[in-house]
């Protein structure tokens, strides 16, 4: 493929979750010198943490399979996990871009087979499951990492002093002295492939995120609800463990908020649909409420809106949350409006999801990267910088595959 | 051929097997001694490996970790090792020293040895592609298609049937806001995209011109169209589908008052807008108040399930510009939820500050004619009542989208002229993950026709469906598979001799494929090809094969399963989807759940690629069960060849005779949908599917 504008071949991606990814891999199937650069231990990024897609009910982890035997295949490829860019200089064309690669504490010589995780006396926080468990310091990310290599968390890890892996690793994979290193990379192309974050819950007072333990955002929804979550897959109280059989969804738990967020983010109302069908799996005599502002399913995502509506357990009311108590028993109390009905009620719940919206990634740029923004952080295409996914606008995964797939040829092709 | 072996003792298979006694067996069996590392995946190892595969006739065989993982510690010149999983499916998962244990990695190395044994080299086949890409349709899509193809040095002909190029979008009066703030309307940029395609010297535009057929395949498309200047033929090396989009039959909407003078479509309203004459039909008077009916059709089972996606936003946009026009007017929009997604928000938000647009939502059940050609509005469950009365001087109903598929291309293919659609009607990929996965290799549908979407997505699908086209033609032209199965060389052979002309490979073909001479013989179009092997599990006299995967490397793994010793130890063959299952299987050893050792799991590129002969060699051998594990099929159907799971069951469900022919129970046989999910689900399948075997006791042909 011709590029059409002269300059380097080669491009660099950044980030390397379901956009950067797919960008990646689009690119070098078509022929094209790729460098993907991402900043966790592994690739997948958020998509990596979800349960299931909707609508189809399926695992995330089917087409991250799919991807990673295609990246392990592709030689065009080369992958940084643990990187950073650090700096870019240059112009659309002739980009020189320096990469700070974080050490992982295992070398190459990792064989997955978990002898150190035993050893390692230090539990850290498992950011992964929002929290909600931990992990010892030297950890394996994910039952599909890629790379499926175990790292050591530099926050956590009491390094040399304690040094017991590195004593039970038969195979000379850990190194404790690991430093940080830089690369160069010379590119003509920059797709900019960032994501987003979740919006902090704790920020909406009114939803008294933090106040109980019994309320948690979708994002931690989808790790409870996975086999590989911090419960297996058990959805209960986090509070006392009990079934949680009633639960209730805010919609717009930060979104279409102009104290909060002004955007919609377009993929919270079939986040909560869909989970409503996690709690219905497990517990079929179980009752969920969906309080929404407009229910917003476009498309295909219609039908599986429709075939939701026709289930009586599902109960969708249009009005606001305005109040979280808890009752003495423990339980949780939301004071809503029912807007169609005229009046206020209150329900008991065990659980309240908040549908938390998406933030494009508020990552610092590293010098050199000049890319316009909108008032809300989604980038802008600029010369020889094409944003992707999340980066640009809210999206669900499939636009952000279609749009990391049509990026690639924008860049190559010398627009922005 | 005797592949070399090698056996790693690390990650606790040492610990688990007598790997020393398990060599000592295989050079017995295959006369080739294994050399066991306890590290073999470290440089020391893999220098060993090396030494011996560089001079190999055929793979080495690797009893080690699952292939799944380590792939690139392990040289690959030039086969990729045969990987004997004896860590995550053996080791990590049944117990340490036990005679079962040890029989099962046994047989594991001796179906490993038997499958490198034959598998070949694939050899690439290259081909000539042509490299000009057919655009077909001349809407905002396809306009933008056409660029970005040329734009890296595509050659393009751009097919319109209309007259002028512009499609729908060239009706549209002004535009919602696509650009920050996101408040503004915007004029219609058609004419210069127009413009720009008219100029661009590597775009051929033929309007008034329609596809009279499509033969061929990838880098050599036969494409003959009709038109104005006559009949045309030329080749393309690839195809997108942008024909866009149709307003829903607004005749069958009598309900809400078409058919009335003063009940319009979207459409009707740009049109009078960019003459800048928003006029009643029925007296030619400017109307004082004029009321939206979105999900005109749209959201309704009835009518068009989906929803259309753009109908919330355009009306929107025509409630500003009356208001511009018309500003005594006053304005209804009547929406059921409004769909603004993302920034789209800020401008559903300015459209609020207008103090004469009235927003409020409710359904509306009808439209009556009263006096003076006014309209008569019911509307229930709104938040003005349960059910109230509205009038309007205007009414504008917010026609639905429909996708302009169907017979387009007129295809000469054995399976019929078009794409295959989903069941909503449009020809989209069935895959959240891979939107442009597509059962007509080479041919990429984009735009509205593909799915609801406004403009902007239009433009990025366009880029999308472009580069997907390119990658298409780079990668055939290699001679190597497209997605799913990227880079495979490998396609399926034809021992016509003895071929049956039964039909069923050119039936069962996910992609089309296979076409037919007048005898019924298939006919390989192989650039169409992707490599599942559904051909080759349909054969019923088994001549298709790859020259890497074929029914007789798969028997022969099947025959060297060992029977067991006690009667109450079983055997269980299950073959598994590669994609989907057997991760699963990995991850069951990852988490240490135990499985029964009378499995031997067998991965199959698809199950579609199932042949049920295998299930007559297994049997009547003595094995006591086969489980098929595959992906969800129906309309949520998971499996990356469509019909894999799906053409199994069929299959199974004809083997009765051979079962009964065999006098063995029917339980003995089954097929459960498994996802890359349920690893957690693994050991529960297998042991009550074993319990079951173990009520009907041993098959009697073990020992026989």
């Amino acid at each position: 493929m011709a590029s059409g504008l002269p300059g380097l071949p080669g491009l660099l991606v950044i980030g390397g979750g379901i956009s950067g990814l797919s960008a990646s891999l689009e690119a070098a199937e078509t022929g094209n010198e790729v460098y993907l650069v991402e900043r966790e231990p592994y690739l997948g990024g958020r998509v990596a943490g979800m349960n299931r897609y909707f609508p189809k009910l399926c695992s995330p982890q089917c087409g991250l399979e799919i991807n990673f035997r295609r990246l392990r295949q592709n030689k065009a490829l080369r992958v940084f996990t643990l990187a950073e860019v650090e700096k870019v200089e240059g112009q659309a064309g002739d980009f020189t871009v320096t990469v700070r690669l974080n050490p992982r504490y295992v070398n190459d010589r990792c064989t997955a087979c978990g002898e150190c995780v035993p050893a390692c006396p230090v539990e850290r926080r498992n950011a992964r499951n929002y929290g909600m468990d931990t992990t010892r310091a030297v950890y394996l990310p994910g039952e599909v990492a890629e790379p499926f290599r175990y790292t050591i968390d530099p926050l956590a890890c009491e390094g040399a002093k304690c040094g017991r892996c590195v004593e039970v690793c038969r195979y000379g994979a850990i190194d404790l002295e690991m430093a940080s290193s830089t690369v160069t990379l010379r590119v003509g192309r920059i797709v900019l492939a960032t994501g987003w974050r979740p919006y902090d819950p704790a920020l909406i007072s009114t939803l008294e995120f933090g106040h109980f333990p019994d309320i948690v955002t979708n994002v931690m929804m989808e790790r409870l609800a996975a086999d590989g979550g911090p419960t297996g897959g058990e959805l209960r109280r986090p509070s006392d463990g009990q079934p949680a059989k009633r639960v209730a969804f805010v919609q717009c738990a930060g979104s279409r908020d102009q104290n909060h967020l002004a955007y919609c983010s377009g993929v919270c109302c079939l986040a909560s649909l869909k989970q409503a069908t996690y709690v219905l799996e497990r517990y079929p005599d179980a009752s969920v409420h969906i309080f929404f502002i407009d229910i917003r399913t476009p498309g295909g995502f219609e039908i599986f809106y429709q075939r939701l509506q026709a289930d009586p357990r599902i109960k969708f009311v249009k009005g606001k949350v305005a109040r979280v108590l808890q009752e003495p028993g423990g339980d949780l109390m939301v004071e809503a409006e029912d807007l169609l009905a005229g009046r206020m009620f209150r329900l008991p719940v065990d659980l309240l999801v908040l549908a938390t919206g998406m933030v494009p990634e508020a990552m610092p740029l590293p010098p050199g990267i000049k890319i316009p923004r909108d008032p809300y952080g989604f980038a802008v295409p600029s010369p020889g910088i094409w944003p992707v996914g999340l980066a640009k606008r809210p999206m669900d995964v499939q636009s952000c595959v279609r749009d990391a797939t049509g990026g690639i040829l924008k860049a190559i092709g010398g627009e922005g | 051929m005797k592949p070399p072996l090698f056996l790693c003792s690390g990650c606790g298979i040492g610990e688990t097997l007598d790997l020393a006694a398990l060599g000592e067996a295989m050079e017995r069996e295959f006369a080739t001694p294994a050399k066991i590392h306890p590290f073999l995946c470290g440089p020391e190892g893999r220098a060993m490996i090396e030494a011996e595969s560089a001079s190999a006739e055929c793979p080495v065989v690797l009893g080690a970790c699952s292939p799944r993982v380590n792939a690139d510690r392990f040289p690959a010149n030039p086969f990729a090792p045969e990987r004997v999983n004896l860590r995550e499916q053996v080791a990590w998962c049944q117990e340490p020293g036990a005679a079962e244990t040890q029989a099962q990695a046994a047989d594991y190395l001796r179906m490993g040895m038997a499958r490198a044994a034959k598998r070949e080299l694939p050899v690439p086949v290259e081909t000539a592609m042509e490299r000009t890409i057919l655009v077909v349709g001349g809407g905002v899509t396809g306009l933008n298609a056409a660029l970005e193809a040329a734009r890296v040095g595509y050659p393009v002909i751009l097919l319109e049937k209309e007259e002028r190029l512009g499609g729908l979008a060239r009706r549209m009066h002004r535009l919602a806001p696509r650009v920050a703030p996101y408040r503004d309307l915007e004029e219609p940029s058609i004419a210069k995209t127009v413009a720009l395609v008219e100029a661009n010297p590597s775009i051929r535009v033929l309007t008034s011109t329609q596809i009279e057929s499509t033969a061929g395949e990838p880098g050599a498309f036969q494409v003959r169209t009709t038109g104005v200047g006559g009949n045309q033929e030329f080749t393309v090396g690839a195809i997108i589908l942008a024909t866009g989009w149709q307003p829903y039959d607004v005749t069958r909407l009598p309900k809400l008052g078409y058919g009335a003078a003063n009940v319009i479509t979207s459409l009707t309203l740009e049109e009078m807008a960019a003459q800048g004459r928003i006029l009643r039909p029925s007296d030619g008077a400017k109307p004082r108040s004029v009321l939206f009916v979105l999900c005109a059709g749209s959201r309704d089972p009835e009518h068009l399930a989906h929803c259309s996606t753009v109908c919330c936003a355009t009306s929107l946009k025509q409630g500003l510009y009356i208001r511009e026009q018309l500003p005594d007017a006053a304005v209804y929009l009547i929406y059921r939820d409004m769909r603004t997604p993302a920034q789209g928000e800020d401008f559903y938000r300015r459209v609020q500050e207008e103090e004469t647009i009235f927003l409020t939502r409710g359904q509306v059940t009808a439209v009556r004619e009263i006096d003076d050609g006014d309209l008569s509005v019911t509307v229930v469950s709104s938040l003005l009542g349960e059910k109230v009365e509205l009038t309007a001087q205007m009414v504008v109903l917010a026609t639905g989208l429909v996708p302009a598929a169907g017979d387009v291309l007129h295809l000469k293919y054995r399976q019929g002229p078009q794409m295959p659609e989903l069941k909503s009607g449009f020809p989209d990929s069935n895959y959240l993950c891979f939107p442009y996965e597509t059962r007509r290799t080479g041919i990429y549908a984009a735009g509205t026709v593909r799915q609801p979407m406004d403009s902007v997505g239009c433009v990025e699908d366009a880029a999308g469906a472009v580069l997907k086209a390119i990658q298409s033609v780079t990668l055939i032209g290699q001679g190597r598979a497209v997605h799913p199965r990227v880079g495979d060389a490998s396609f399926p052979r034809f021992f016509l001799q003895n071929c049956t002309q039964c039909k069923r490979c050119t039936e069962e073909c996910p992609f089309g494929a296979l076409d037919e001479d007048e005898k019924g013989t298939p006919k390989l179009n192989v650039n169409r090809c992707r490599r599942c092997g559904t051909c080759m599990g349909a054969c019923p006299v088994r001549i298709i094969s790859f020259a890497d995967y074929n029914v007789d490397q798969l028997s022969a793994m099947v025959k060297k399963v060992s029977m067991p010793q006690k009667d109450d130890d079983l055997r269980i063959l299950a073959f598994v989807c590669e994609n989907d299952a057997y991760p699963a299987w990995d991850m069951a050893g990852l988490r240490r759940l135990r499985q029964d050792p009378g499995i031997r799991v067998i991965p199959l590129r698809c199950l579609g690629s199932f042949n049920v002969v295998l299930l007559a060699d297994a049997l009547s051998r003595g094995i006591d069960g086969v489980i098929l594990m595959g992906c969800q099929s129906g309309d949520d159907y998971q499996c990356h060849f469509m019909v894999g799971s799906e053409l199994a069951n069929r299959r199974l469900e004809n083997v009765k005779e051979t079962l009964e022919r065999l006098m063995l129970e029917r339980e003995r046989v089954e097929l459960v949908n498994v996802g890359i999910g349920d690893g957690g689900r693994i050991a529960e399948i297998t042991q009550q599917f074993a319990a079951k075997l173990r009520q009907l006791g041993p098959n009697p042909y073990r020992g026989l």
